[in-house]
């Protein structure tokens, strides 16, 4: 049994990042809705120092608490991923809501509190862990998702947000009471071992409803079809930054949540879950691509387009092996930083201080802002997936290891997944003609954040073929990372 | 073996250029240097190559972008020719767009510099996966070069291009990506020695042939090709039909036919029925085309449907004669859309019906046109004559009802080339519009001279062309009979 000092210490980034989320609260109350941007910048700190916590942290597997909670490869992969992409989504705010007078000073601290959820979600190593950290996430995202609270379509976001995602929680807490009935126990190990036990004879009707359900609800957050309904709607109506919140971290955390519990507590039922996997992910990839066809709002757009892309890396969870979940995480990295590239991008096309939502706004972008066009040109050809761009990478991997699994539903899965992508460089397609080929009289305003240009350039030259000297590092993490969870199982 | 890294060099000139442009614009000049920079070191590279070996000459190899793929670089005799051409077109095409591009000439010469290093990549990369990276990358140049400085239905034609060859490519990554999980290496060398099961085979080489013949392109996936074509300006028509098209028959020379040769025997009535529709069909859609870009360009889908039957005779005369097929209409249809853009740039106009008798005022334009649609016709003492006459003389081998249909596709590409000569440049002057039209200015001089200096050299002297591709051709015949059935 581990020690208590042990246990504090496999825990350290989440309560670096609990008492500087209670820290920044106290500075906020104290010195008022002003301190948003100082704020800000605390936040990054305590990211900073959360991070280098996690790189501190042993590299084998450990539990703490009773076994309620791992760390290992897997989960110190997806937290510096989550961190990165939570300091970046809380810096790239500070304009955005001081320019709309919605400049509270909660934004990073909810920010804060969702990445707490998010680290221990990495890291569940039982329902109930999985559960509380799940809902901890949820409640700062559905705040989040109604700051703007004097508008209408704010509010509705959150609302929407909240009531389908407390029915994803229900339909979860339903599979884990399923689960914990049938098999006696909710830790992860445990349960692997009862399920391997029962592996000669086909596993109880009553754990694979359970599991279903728990699949369910974890589908419901990373938004795959046809549990998607809410992306749209949350994506369109959330202030720009949070959107870009939602699509990146949260849905790095879920899907790693996902991997967690299909690969540590159902390790034994893969030949079930494979399955619903693999039809997840086609309908996503089907419905990605074609919904995404028919929107005029760039951020439904973008929903969809992420519902497509999950469609994909969970053709790598399908297959899960070491190779797949590489490229899983590879898939994610890169999706991260592509999309909140491509929301950096929408962040800066204002006209007159307003939003451009509209994609037809967008014509003539090219001649007049050259070096914005030319960047969100290189994300959507990225996120299309076109090479040499790092999205061709992303799914290059996801492929590869669907290609070398082999058998015929798989080697059908990744032909449809190919032949999706192509519908889907349709729509992507679209916006570039609109920026390039298109009119416009109108001119749009002149980016004047510093930051959000910074970290533009930065994403954009990360997506370009110059990211390409990452590949060999972000290859041999992933990989380090996937033997972790594999090897655990 | 050569040390210094020149395929490096030539990939990367074009993009430094690409990025002196954007930093202090002054685009006419910079792109012109730069691809003339690369024209010099193609020579250097042709003057140095090794003629009496089948191998890969100054290849490059480094493995720094993780296990996935390496960027191993090397030619031998067909890349090399293929890599000169680009290299030849490319200072052309920026002195064909001197004065006719007015709008966004920064991004322009961008997009052509970033095609140039693209299209050498494609040309030289030994690894599949660079291949393919290469491959997939020319289209995002191509796309805009379409959509922002092409006519009027150009935001058709650029979708219609971009997807369709997208569609065609993507199943072929999946191929590669179930080669390299068989046989465990990227290596194209490598690739070309290891024998796939037969069953195998088939599969993949229809994968490879949906990317190739889209590219190519062939009946009856050929369609993109005239819409594109006549919605690029006259330098994109020019990359479009003088390199471009050659990828699709550079990947059969590659792939399908070292990697898959049981499949290319077996699969071979595919090429050799369709590309016998397409010569004759498509010769006569040329033949009732009013605009004189789409003629060309169904006179290009023609002349590539010999560069396919050649190719999949299986014989020395047949390859040889196919490359040099590819060579030549390269450069002569690349010079008649350069003659179609001279007209152009003066009326604004494609339509033949608004010419007519302008040998009177234009002769040195007559001169220079007729020339090249002497070569596209395939008139002895030009470069079309050859390589037309290799093909005949390999499919008779083959086939002798392939090469019938084929010498039947001679003569419709001579009437519609001589018609569509005849009613452009003789007759009388009888239309206002043209009474004030110009001959050629120096600059059009200068860019048609070394066209026209090929064209007799690949006519006269075909040797020079055809003694780099000895070797390799003759080792790709051995590779193709090992396996074949017959």
């Amino acid at each position: 049994m581990e020690s208590f000092g042990q246990n504090i210490f496999l825990v350290h980034p989440e309560i670096t990042l609990a008492v500087g989320a209670m820290l920044l609260l106290m500075i906020g109350v104290f010195r008022g809705d002003g301190a948003l941007k100082l704020l800000s910048w605390i936040a990054v700190a305590v990211y900073g120092v959360a991070a280098v916590f996690v790189t501190i942290l042993p590299a084998d597997r450990l539990t703490a608490f009773n076994d309620l909670f791992v760390t290992d490869g897997t989960a110190r992969f997806l937290k510096l991923v989550i961190y990165t992409a939570s300091a970046i989504s809380s810096v790239i705010a500070i304009a955005y809501l001081q320019r709309r007078n919605i400049n509270r000073f909660e934004y990073p601290i909810l920010i804060m509190l969702a990445t707490t959820g998010m680290s221990m979600m990495v890291s569940a190593n039982d329902l109930i862990t999985l559960y509380v950290s799940l809902e901890l996430q949820s409640l700062a995202l559905y705040v989040l998702a109604s700051i703007h609270r004097d508008n209408a379509k704010s509010t509705e976001a959150g609302l929407k947000y909240f009531v389908l995602g407390a029915l994803s929680s229900g339909l979860l807490l339903y599979g884990c009471s399923l689960v914990y009935g049938f098999a006696g126990t909710t830790n992860f190990e445990g349960l692997r071992t009862v399920l391997h036990a029962t592996l000669e004879q086909p596993p109880v009707i009553g754990v694979l409803f359970g599991m279903i359900f728990v699949i369910v609800g974890i589908a419901f957050k990373i938004s795959a079809v046809p549990f998607h309904m809410w992306t749209p709607d949350v994506y369109e109506g959330s202030p720009t930054p949070v959107t870009a919140f939602l699509a990146s971290a949260p849905k790095v955390a879920a899907m790693g949540l996902m991997l967690r519990v299909l690969f540590d507590a159902f390790g034994g039922l893969s030949e079930q879950w494979r399955q619903i996997i693999m039809i997840l992910s086609a309908l996503s990839m089907g419905l990605g691509a074609v919904a995404a066809l028919g929107q005029t709002d760039i951020k439904r757009l973008l929903a969809y387009s992420s519902i497509g892309h999950i469609g994909y890396a969970l053709i790598g969870v399908a297959v899960g092996n070491h190779e797949s979940i590489s490229a899983v995480l590879i898939y994610l990295v890169i999706y991260m930083f592509t999309t909140l590239a491509s929301f950096l991008c929408v962040l800066a096309m204002q006209r007159n201080g307003d939003q451009i939502e509209d994609m037809s706004e967008l014509g003539g972008l090219a001649v007049r802002q050259p070096k914005l066009a030319l960047a969100f040109t290189l994300i959507l050809f990225s996120l299309a997936g076109v090479p040499p761009l790092m999205g061709f990478w992303a799914k290059f991997y996801i492929f590869k290891s669907a290609i070398e699994f082999g058998g015929l539903p798989m080697t059908l899965l990744a032909v449809w997944g190919v032949l999706t992508s192509v519908i889907a460089t349709a729509y992507y397609l679209r916006i570039i003609k609109i920026m390039w080929f298109d009119k416009s009289s109108q001119d749009f305003d002149k980016p004047d954040y510093l930051v959000n240009d910074v970290l533009l350039t930065a994403t954009t030259l990360f997506v370009s073929p110059l990211g390409w000297i990452f590949l060999g590092p972000l290859q041999a993490a992933a990989m380090l990372a996937a033997r972790a969870l594999i090897g655990s199982a | 073996m050569y040390s210094f890294p020149i395929l490096t060099t030539m990939i990367l000139v074009p993009l430094a250029a690409s990025l002196l442009i954007l930093l202090f614009g002054n685009a006419r000049m910079t792109a012109l240097a730069g691809t003339l920079t690369n024209f010099v070191l193609a020579v250097i590279l042709w003057m140095n190559f090794d003629n009496n070996t089948a191998a890969f000459q100054f290849t490059e190899n480094l493995s720094i972008f993780g296990t996935a793929f390496s960027y191993h670089l090397g030619i031998d005799g067909i890349a090399m020719l293929l890599i000169v051409l680009s290299a030849f077109l490319m200072p052309l095409c920026i002195l064909a767009s001197w004065e006719s591009i007015e709008k966004r000439l920064n991004e322009y010469m961008i997009a052509f510099l970033v095609m140039e290093a693209l299209m050498i990549g494609v040309f030289s990369s030994l690894d599949i996966i660079l291949f393919y990276v290469f491959f997939e990358a020319g289209l995002i140049p191509m796309y805009l070069i379409i959509g922002v400085w092409g006519g009027a239905r150009r935001i058709y034609a650029s979708f219609k291009f971009f997807l369709y060859t997208l569609l065609g490519s993507v199943l072929m990554l999946l191929a590669m990506l179930y080669m390299i999980s068989k046989s465990g290496t990227t290596s194209i060398p490598e690739l070309m020695e290891y024998k796939f099961a037969a069953h195998t085979q088939m599969w993949l080489w229809l994968a490879f042939f949906a990317s190739f013949a889209v590219k190519m392109p062939m009946w009856p996936v050929h369609t993109w090709l005239p819409d594109a074509h006549v919605e690029a300006p006259t330098a994109g028509s020019v990359v479009l039909a003088g390199v471009l098209l050659k990828m699709g028959g550079y990947g059969f020379l590659r792939f399908s036919l070292p990697m898959f040769p049981q499949a290319s025997h077996d699969l071979v009535w595919i090429i050799f029925g369709l590309s016998m529709v397409a010569v004759i069909y498509t010769s006569l859609v040329a033949l009732v085309q009013q605009d004189m870009k789409k003629l060309i360009a169904y006179s290009s889908v023609a002349h590539m449907a010999f560069v396919t039957i050649g190719l999949f005779t299986f014989n020395q005369q047949g390859i040889q004669g196919s490359i040099l097929q590819m060579l030549s209409h390269g450069i002569v249809s690349g010079a008649l859309f350069l003659c179609v853009g001279v007209v152009y740039d003066r009326m604004h106009t494609r339509e033949i019906a608004a010419y007519g008798g302008l040998v009177n005022r234009m002769p040195a334009y007559a001169l220079v046109f007729m020339i090249f649609t002497m070569a596209s016709v395939g008139l002895p003492g030009t470069s079309g004559f050859v390589g037309e006459f290799l093909v005949l003389l390999g499919a008779y081998h083959a086939s002798t009802w392939v090469s019938f249909v084929a010498a039947i596709g001679v003569i419709l590409g001579a009437a519609y080339m001589l018609w569509l000569y005849w009613r452009v440049i003789f007759g009388a002057l009888t239309k206002d519009s043209l009474k004030t039209i110009t001959d050629l200015s120096l600059r059009e001089k200068v860019i048609f001279a070394p066209l026209i200096a090929v064209v007799f050299w690949m006519g006269i002297y075909p040797a020079s062309f055809l003694k780099p591709l000895d070797k390799p051709v003759a080792k790709l015949v051995q590779q193709t009979r090992i396996g074949g059935a017959r």
